[in-house]
This record gives C-alpha cells, sequence and structure tokens, in this order.
C-alpha cells in the first residue's frame, strides 16, 4: 500500500488544460503544411515528383493534407518554401477544405449546429478498425490515457454500436472488412456520425491503388469531420472532437 | 553438417544463380533434415519465374541458408513429418495455388483469391462472399459442449479478427483464431509501385514496428544497391528501434497491469508509453517513427539540441519506469494472477517456432540482435532474456528485463555525439538483375524478416514479408488450451499480436 501511496505522489497531476491552453509538442512535429505564394514553379515540380504520395497539385499551389502523409520529403526539397508547422488543429468539415496552401477553415464555426445541441454534453463513439496500419488506433487509444483525458470532455469510446452516437473510422477499409464496417453503422442509432481518421480512410493513404482497398470513405458513407495524419496527432484528434462537438 | 543449402549472411546480396536449385526430392529431405534438427524457417515461399512457379527456403540454425527448387506436380505436403511447415504451405496454397496434398489442416489464412491468373482456388471460396466464406469451423463434439464466437468487430479500439472458443463450462478446449481482415494486398502491390513509395508501404505494414519493417526494407535495398549507411545512421537506427521496442514493451505492461484489475501501473504505463513515443518524435517528428529510416540511411540527424533533450528526458523517466515496475512485480495480487496462467512449454514453443518475448518466455534463446546482429548490435552486448516457465508470468518478466536492458542501451548510444549525413528520399540507383536479400530484424514481437528477388531486368519479382506474429498466433491458440476462458483477455496481451503484421 505504501508503495501505491508514494507512486502515486511521485506521479503527480499529469492531465493537459487544452483547450485553455495549447499543448507544445517537439519541433520536429510536421502539421498544417503551407507552401508559401512566391515557389517557384520548378521546386515545386521537383517536390511534387519526389512526393511519394502525388498529394501536390502544382497547378494551384496546394497539397492535399487527405493524401498526404506527412512524411516531409517535400519540405527537404523546397528550400524553405515548403512548411509545415507545429500546429496540429488540422481537421476539416469538409472533404475539399484538406486541399490546402495553408489556410484552413475554422473548424468550430463549420461544425454542423444541430450535432453540437444533440452531443454537446455527451458523445459515445464506436471505433471501426478497417485495415491500415493500427497506428491511428494506437493514437486514438492514447485518448483515455491521463494526458489527454478524453472522458472529462464527456466523450466516450463505447463496446457496442447500439450505444453509440457515431462511429469513428480507421484504415484503408478493405474488402474483408467493408461488411463488418457497414453493419456496424447501421447498427448505430439515427442520428449519428461519421468520422475519418487519417491519411488510410480518407483516400487509401499509403495503400492507394491496391484493389484491396477503398479509396475514401466517403465514397460509401457521408462523413461529418475529417481527421488527417498519418496517424493524426493525439491533439489533431482531440482538437477535432472538441471544436466539432462543444 | 554436410548439406547442399547455401550459407549466406543477413542482409546482403546474393547472386540468384548461386542459389542451389535442387532437385525436389533432394530439397525436401535437407529441409526436413535442417528443420528436424532444431533449425527453423524464416521463409518458404513460392514465385513466379518465366511461366512456371518454384519455391525457395531461407532456413537458420546458427546461420543462415538458402535453397530452392520447382514445384513439384502433386507436391506433397513436409507438414505431416514436421509441423513448422503448416502455415507457410497453407499461405503458399493461398498466394499461389499449390495444393499440398496430405496437409493436415488445410485452410486459408488471409482470405483472398490467388496471385496466380486463372490458378484454380484451392479452398473453393468465392471471395464476392464474406470471410470466411464457406469454411466450417474446428468443431468439439459433446452434450456440454458450448462455442463462443468473437469479432471481426471487438469491444475496443482494436484491429478486427475471429476467435472461436470451443469449451466445456469455463474451460476452453481449443481456440480457433482466424484473420485476414486487415488484407490490404502489401506484397503484390509492392510489384508495382514506384520506387518512391516502396519506403513508404514497408513502414505502414504494422504501424507499432515501423522501425523493424523499415530496417528490414532499407536493408534488402542497401545491399542489393552496394549502399553502405554511415555508422551515425546505424546508431539513430538503433536508437529508433529500441525506443519503439520501450515505448510497445511498456504498454503491454500497463494493459497487462490493467486486465488484473491493478489500475496504478496501468495509468502510469500508459503514459509512460506516450513520453517514450514522443521521444521518437522528437528525432523524426512523428511518433511512431515514421519518416526516418530511408534506404541509405535516416532522413533525421541527431544534432546535439535533440540528443540533449532526449537525455533530460531519459534521465527523468528511468526512476519513473523503475518505480513503477516494481510496483507491478512486486504485488502479490499480481504474481497470483500471472503465475501459471496459460503456460506454453518449451516443446510446444519449439515447434510453433515461436520467436521474441513469447518464444523467450517459453526457453528459446534466439535474438536476431545477438544471433544475426545488423545496424549497431554487433558493437553492443545483448544478453539472453529466456525464462523457462511459458505463462504470463513470463511473458511479462521477459518484458521487464529488456525495457531496463533496453533504455541503458539508448542511454548509452545517446550519451556521445552522432553524426550522419541524413538522406532524403532514400536510393535512387536501380536495383541489379537476378538477385536475392535476406534482412532479419529483432522487433518488440520477434524476428521480422523481408526478402527480395529480382528478375533479369532488375524488376522486383517477388517481395516476402513475415511479421513475427505470423509465427506466435499459434502459441496464443495453444496458451489457451485447458485455460478458463475469463483469462483469454490476459494470455492475449501477453502476446499482443499484429493483426495487420500478420493479414498483410
Ligand atoms: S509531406 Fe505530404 S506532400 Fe510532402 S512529400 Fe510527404 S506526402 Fe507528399
Ligand atoms: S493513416 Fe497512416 S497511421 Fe493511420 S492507419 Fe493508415 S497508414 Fe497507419
Amino acid at each position: 500500500m505504501l508503495s501505491v501511496l508514494k507512486n502515486r505522489f511521485e506521479q503527480g497531476y499529469r492531465t493537459n488544460r487544452y483547450p485553455e491552453e495549447k499543448v507544445k509538442v517537439f519541433s520536429r512535429y510536421r502539421g498544417r503544411p503551407v507552401i508559401q505564394d512566391n515557389i517557384s514553379r520548378a521546386t515545386l515540380e521537383t517536390c511534387a515528383a519526389s512526393c511519394p504520395q502525388d498529394a501536390i497539385d502544382v497547378q494551384n499551389q496546394k497539397i492535399d493534407m487527405g493524401r498526404c502523409i506527412f512524411c516531409g520529403t517535400c519540405e527537404n526539397n523546397a528550400n524553405g518554401q515548403i512548411k509545415f508547422t507545429n500546429d496540429y488543429e488540422i481537421a476539416t468539415a469538409e472533404r475539399a477544405d484538406l486541399i490546402t496552401s495553408g489556410d484552413l477553415p475554422a473548424l468550430a464555426e463549420h461544425a454542423k449546429q444541430h450535432f453540437k445541441k444533440l452531443f454537446g454534453r455527451s458523445l459515445q463513439l464506436r471505433q471501426v478498425s478497417a485495415a491500415g496500419c493500427n497506428a491511428c488506433e494506437a493514437d486514438l487509444n492514447v485518448l483515455a490515457t491521463p494526458f489527454f483525458d478524453l472522458g472529462r470532455f464527456g466523450i466516450n469510446f463505447v463496446a457496442s454500436p447500439r450505444h453509440a452516437d457515431g462511429i469513428v473510422v480507421t484504415g484503408p477499409i478493405s474488402r474483408n472488412m467493408k461488411t463488418a464496417l457497414l453493419q456496424t453503422y447501421e447498427a448505430t442509432p439515427a442520428p449519428k456520425v461519421v468520422i475519418a481518421v487519417g491519411s488510410c480512410t480518407i483516400s487509401g493513404g499509403p495503400f492507394i491503388g491496391s484493389p484491396e482497398i477503398t479509396e475514401g470513405l466517403d465514397k460509401i458513407l457521408p462523413v461529418d469531420l475529417f481527421i488527417p495524419g498519418c496517424p493524426p496527432h493525439p491533439m489533431t484528434n482531440l482538437h477535432a472532437l472538441i471544436s466539432f462537438f462543444k | 553438417m554436410s548439406n547442399a543449402f547455401l550459407q549466406i549472411s543477413n542482409a546482403q546480396k546474393v547472386s540468384r544463380k548461386d542459389i542451389p536449385h535442387l532437385p525436389f526430392d533432394q530439397f525436401q529431405s535437407q529441409a526436413l533434415e535442417l528443420v528436424g534438427n532444431g533449425g527453423k524457417i524464416v521463409h518458404y515461399f513460392a514465385y513466379p519465374d518465366k511461366g512456371s512457379l518454384k519455391l525457395l527456403a531461407v532456413l537458420r540454425t546458427d546461420k543462415l541458408f538458402v535453397a530452392g527448387c520447382d514445384v513439384p506436380d502433386p507436391y506433397p505436403s513436409f507438414t505431416k513429418t514436421c509441423e513448422p511447415f503448416h502455415l507457410f504451405e497453407r499461405e503458399m496454397a493461398e498466394q499461389y495455388g499449390i495444393r499440398p496434398q496430405d496437409h493436415p489442416w488445410l485452410k486459408m489464412v488471409r482470405y483472398h483469391p490467388n496471385y496466380t491468373d486463372g490458378a484454380a482456388d484451392v479452398f473453393g471460396n468465392d471471395y464476392s462472399q464474406d470471410i470466411p466464406g464457406n469454411y466450417k469451423y474446428y468443431q468439439v463434439e459433446g452434450e456440454e459442449i458450448h462455442e463462443v464466437a468473437v469479432g471481426p468487430v471487438h469491444a475496443g479500439v482494436i484491429e478486427p479478427g475471429h476467435f472461436r472458443f470451443n469449451c466445456i463450462g469455463e474451460r476452453v478446449l481449443h481456440l480457433e483464431i482466424q484473420l485476414g481482415y486487415q488484407h490490404r494486398g502489401i506484397e503484390k502491390q509492392l510489384l508495382t509501385v514506384p520506387a518512391k513509395r516502396l519506403p513508404i508501404l514497408g513502414e505502414n505494414i504494422a504501424g507499432d514496428t515501423t522501425i523493424g519493417h523499415s530496417l528490414c526494407m532499407a536493408q534488402n535495398l542497401e545491399a542489393l544497391t552496394g549502399v553502405q549507411p554511415d555508422q551515425g545512421a546505424g546508431v539513430i537506427r538503433t536508437i529508433a528501434l529500441e525506443l519503439e521496442r520501450l515505448a510497445n514493451h511498456i504498454g503491454d505492461l500497463g494493459a497487462l497491469s490493467g486486465d488484473v484489475a491493478f489500475l496504478p501501473p496501468a495509468n502510469y504505463f500508459g503514459r509512460i508509453r506516450g513520453d517514450f513515443l514522443n521521444l521518437s518524435l522528437l528525432i523524426c517528428g512523428n511518433r511512431f517513427g515514421k519518416g526516418l529510416v530511408r534506404p541509405g540511411g535516416v532522413r533525421f540527424s541527431l544534432s546535439n539540441d535533440i540528443r540533449k533533450v532526449l537525455n533530460e528526458r531519459l534521465a527523468e523517466l528511468r526512476p519513473e519506469v523503475t518505480h513503477v515496475l516494481d510496483l507491478l512485480f512486486n504485488a502479490v495480487t499480481v504474481r497470483a494472477r500471472f503465475e501459471g496462467c496459460g503456460a506454453v512449454s518449451h516443446e510446444d514453443a519449439d515447434h510453433l517456432g515461436l520467436v521474441g518475448p513469447a518464444g523467450r518466455a517459453s526457453g528459446m534463446v534466439y535474438d536476431v540482435r545477438r544471433c544475426f546482429p545488423t545496424e549497431h548490435y554487433p558493437h553492443m552486448g545483448i544478453p539472453e532474456n529466456k525464462k523457462t516457465t511459458g505463462d504470463v508470468y513470463a511473458r511479462a518478466r521477459v518484458r521487464y528485463d529488456e525495457i531496463l536492458q533496453s533504455l541503458q542501451m539508448v542511454e548509452s548510444l545517446a550519451a556521445i555525439p552522432v553524426e550522419t549525413q541524413c538522406v532524403n528520399e532514400g536510393i535512387a540507383n536501380d536495383l541489379p538483375a537476378s538477385s536475392f536479400s535476406v534482412a532479419l530484424n529483432e522487433a518488440w514481437r520477434g524476428e521480422v524478416s523481408h526478402a527480395v528477388l529480382t528478375d533479369e531486368k532488375g524488376k522486383i519479382l517477388r517481395y516476402k514479408i513475415k511479421d513475427p506474429s505470423f509465427h506466435n498466433w499459434n502459441g496464443l491458440a495453444m496458451s489457451l488450451r485447458d485455460t478458463g476462458i475469463s483469462d483469454f483477455p490476459l494470455n492475449n496481451k501477453s502476446f499482443n499480436l499484429s493483426y495487420c503484421g500478420f493479414d498483410l
């Protein structure tokens, strides 16, 4: 018992004070990308050619954060004219808004107002893991650890779709998981929300082009919230959930 | 030992014409002899070459061996005399439609159509039907027998898979595990993507083993192209692999603690695991180490400012880790639940070819870092961590030892300045024609390995990936034999295997 108390004392209070206080991340973290207006065509073409995800639109000088895996290869080739900032608040309500030169609409203002009313005080979510690499699941799971403590906002992950207000999907939806995913969606009572987490779910991510997957959850279900990243940082998830529903 | 197999080294280019291509009978007798005498299978797979199918086996004793042969018709199963081949033969049947004659339990592995255009499906499956199609699960018969079916969608934030328990009362007689839900077709996709996408697919095979898989891919491509990463890159890769081990082992002990309802360590380790993930982010900007390893080196340096923060954090974490370890392992209630639970005997572990901490818990000493070291490991003493009891306690205790060892390794490597010439996109060189390379590493779950074959134009002809989970899922099934079904979660967490790594 004494050692339990001693440990408890050593551990202290670790929950962050977000959103009142921003949480700082290490400087090499790659969040929202910014392409400078005056980037030369040649540089951008080099970047686009080196991008493993073909996520850069040279014509419109934009990066598709739904395809991007935030590897930073383009940043290294851009002579400082593409920067991945430390800003992790990058989720959007529309797929098209993920295609950006650096500006994003404020998520809280684009959230559907009736969702805030319905789910603002309590939101129960069912997670469906549909292929992918399991890192997205891992960084959703940590929201339950003391540092993030998602429960303090009245948001929880539940075991049954019958108890849920919506589903959170990760992975590129393999052929072998498609039915299970659709059944889980059907089993969730309306009104319900659909949240796409990670580049895999939004576009197919690293697996784009494989005949075994679905390139974009929005092709098969109506998606309300897009959370980009590979995987999205837990703070990105936290910001998205709070801004969209609170 | 006189053997027709060719002895090779880890992550070394071999010309395909030097790989013995044996008459099938000789291939069979030599492979069975090697494995029958305690050797283990690293790879055994089929590949198409100039219109016909061939087989290739990579086996290990204290050395590595390779040989191949043509596929005979009919192909007689090795499994009936030598169990370790059973899953490899099932995989071969699924991937290339090769039916192993007299295989004792021929069932699909991942549920997908085979890779050969037009070859008949060995299992008679219609893949427009949902997994697992027309497969009838193994059934135990008897009046008081009942079945419990769980999944594919589980109750938590975890990957999908189906578990079928045959029980008498609370006692599990048999657990059958059906996976394949996570199948993305990576081995096939690797043959079609441009070179710039190879490392991306490699690092996303299993996100919790990003570094382990990335290293296998990078080492193979480096071996094939003759590119030698500098010493600093080797140090940074070694640090990254050990940080991956630390984060996962610590997370596992937290989860085990939670499953026996001892919540303080569950919460502390849950958070401390995150602190170690953040150290990967400190180095490369991603909590899972994605974007760090590329063929030719690493993309991020360990500059002195980063190294300083790393050392400070490690100094803060060390006492916390050791104190929580003590808290967990000194609790008699925890020991009472861990000890004797889900024991896998050394003999079973040996037949199944268990690897990593699960293998070491059952007395299998094998550790790639010691037996076939790559990167900076030849310069580091890796102790033997084996235990003998094979139960949940042993699997937890191996992690206890390895957490302290890895922590010490990272501390010692990070204590001195590291210099490296960073790469960005990785190797642009073409691959050499008609070559082969196999790379093995000790990821946190055990031996992870990739093998590559190129054709006469230097295109990748076959890319074979093996996650340690491929060896270990049957260990979990075995641990449940004659155990209370309520002990499933505890045993499951003590193995903590990868679904996507198995399903590829
Ligand atoms: S960071 Fe995104 S846009 Fe840039 S190269 Fe990587 S995937 Fe492409
Ligand atoms: S988006 Fe990236 S991190 Fe998430 S599941 Fe897909 S590959 Fe893994």
